[in-house]
């Protein structure tokens, strides 16, 4: 037969293991995008020229080149400069790089979503820029944002894969390392696609009953 | 000097397979996406079922789990495929499954005014696709293909994990000959970035050329 059945739940086990770093990698990679999309978007609406024109550029570039080739840069280039940096946080920066670069348009999304008509009654009720932005803007602009930003989270815990390139011992890297070993392919690759294609499926149930919570918060509340 | 001309063709070397995988994946990309995405148009279930199964398949696993998965795991099935071809096909499935979602979206996007006045005018089934529904739809999907295009050729690197001589894999060839990591690595994040620009430029030039005609149409009014 193909498949071995006791090869493949021999080394479950192992490949569970992975999918832990997977979601602390996913984790702080996602925490990290959120901060990066956000200092991006604030200085995309920057008074001055410079820094709208640089940041705009930096969101620009990153999203226009591929992960992988930002990830050898960071892993690679960075100990040239004097930092070296183990490989999980290279892996976390470069994911919340990438994936930050792309929030910073969903951010831009949802605050230019919220109508004007609320930013200048704002400042008839005499609020102040902070309360503004935290009372008024956010609550608003936030709950049409959860969709896109959990999407793109997804997609981040999918790409992380690409972190076994780093020798960063997740999912992958334990499903490549067990072929490796055993000359055996099918089954951790197998074992590895279905834990993405089962997670991934789950985090998307979960973001529609998510976005149908939010969506009705937003409509009583 | 000879030996900096020698670098300077292996990057350009590795730019041409670059261009080719991203074009030949581009072509099965557009097939999967339009078969899949008028597929899944149907009203009839059993229609729908394969390509959304395929799809929602290729959507919850990353590309580069994919990719190793269709090298590494395959030939255990008896399926031996080169490098090349699984880069191409995996690429372009992987692309295709999220183009699918913009084809069916675009074609539930025309109005339903347009189908039944194509009806009314007693056009065939085939007619009211070919003359009514899907030039309209085609304009809706540019502006999202364009990007699908960008995250393709953003893939490519993953295809020198495969052992195709990509940019990717040239630029990290010349990185391990000449220590110059910082160069090399540079060089192609900004080739990369020239690469994108072109596509986005052109998808551009094509989305005005599309959308000419409709600019007299029920869209201007």
């Amino acid at each position: 037969m193909i498949w071995d059945w006791d090869f493949a739940l021999r080394i479950i086990p192992d490949i569970l293991r992975g999918l832990g770093t997977t979601v602390i990698a996913t984790f702080f990679g996602s925490l990290l995008a959120l901060a990066v999309g956000l200092v991006i978007a604030l200085a995309n609406r920057s008074d001055v020229t410079a820094v709208r024109r640089s940041s705009r550029g930096f969101a620009e570039f990153i999203r226009r080149t591929p992960l992988l080739v930002q990830l050898y840069f960071i892993y690679f280039v960075l100990p040239q400069a004097g930092i070296v940096l183990p490989p999980l946080l290279c892996g976390v920066i470069a994911l919340g790089l990438h994936t930050g670069a792309y929030l910073s348009e969903v951010y831009r999304a949802g605050i230019d979503g919220v109508p004007r008509g609320q930013w200048e009654a704002a400042r008839a009720l005499n609020y102040q820029q902070g309360q503004t932005w935290l009372k008024i803007i956010l609550p608003q602009a936030i709950p049409p944002m959860i969709p896109a930003i959990g999407n793109y989270i997804i997609l981040m815990f999918k790409d992380s894969a690409l972190l076994s390139i780093i020798a960063v011992p997740e999912l992958m890297s334990m499903s490549r390392n067990i072929g490796n070993d055993s000359y055996r392919y099918l089954e951790p690759l197998t074992i590895a696609a279905i834990l993405y294609l089962l997670l991934s499926g789950i985090a998307v149930l979960l973001l529609r009953i998510i976005e149908s919570r939010s969506g009705m918060a937003r409509l009583t509340g | 000097m000879s030996q900096f001309s020698d670098y300077a063709w292996m990057i350009l070397d590795g730019t041409w397979v670059t261009v080719k995988i991203t074009v030949v994946a581009s072509v099965v990309a557009v097939i999967v996406a339009l078969l899949t995405g008028v597929a899944r148009t149907s009203k009839f279930f059993w229609i729908r079922l394969g390509p959304t199964l395929f799809v929602e398949l290729f959507r919850g696993t990353s590309c580069y789990v994919q990719l190793f998965w269709a090298f590494f795991a395959l030939p255990f099935i008896g399926i031996s495929l080169t490098p090349f071809v699984a880069s191409v096909l995996v690429l372009g499935a992987n692309v295709g499954s999220y183009g699918s979602e913009v084809v069916r979206g675009a074609i539930a996007g025309v109005p339903r005014g347009q189908t039944e006045a194509s009806v009314a005018l007693n056009f065939t089934k085939l007619q009211r696709f070919r003359h009514v529904v899907f030039p309209q739809a085609l304009v809706a999907m540019l502006p999202p293909a364009g990007n699908l295009f960008i995250d393709l050729l953003k893939l490519t690197p993953l295809t020198s994990l495969i052992t195709m001589s990509d940019l990717t894999y040239n630029a990290m060839a010349v990185r391990q000959q000449t220590g110059s990591t910082f160069i090399a690595l540079a060089t192609i994040l900004v080739g990369y970035f020239l690469m994108s620009s072109a596509i986005a430029w052109a998808i551009g030039r094509i989305e005005r050329r599309a959308s000419r005609g409709l600019e007299t149409g029920p869209r201007a009014a």
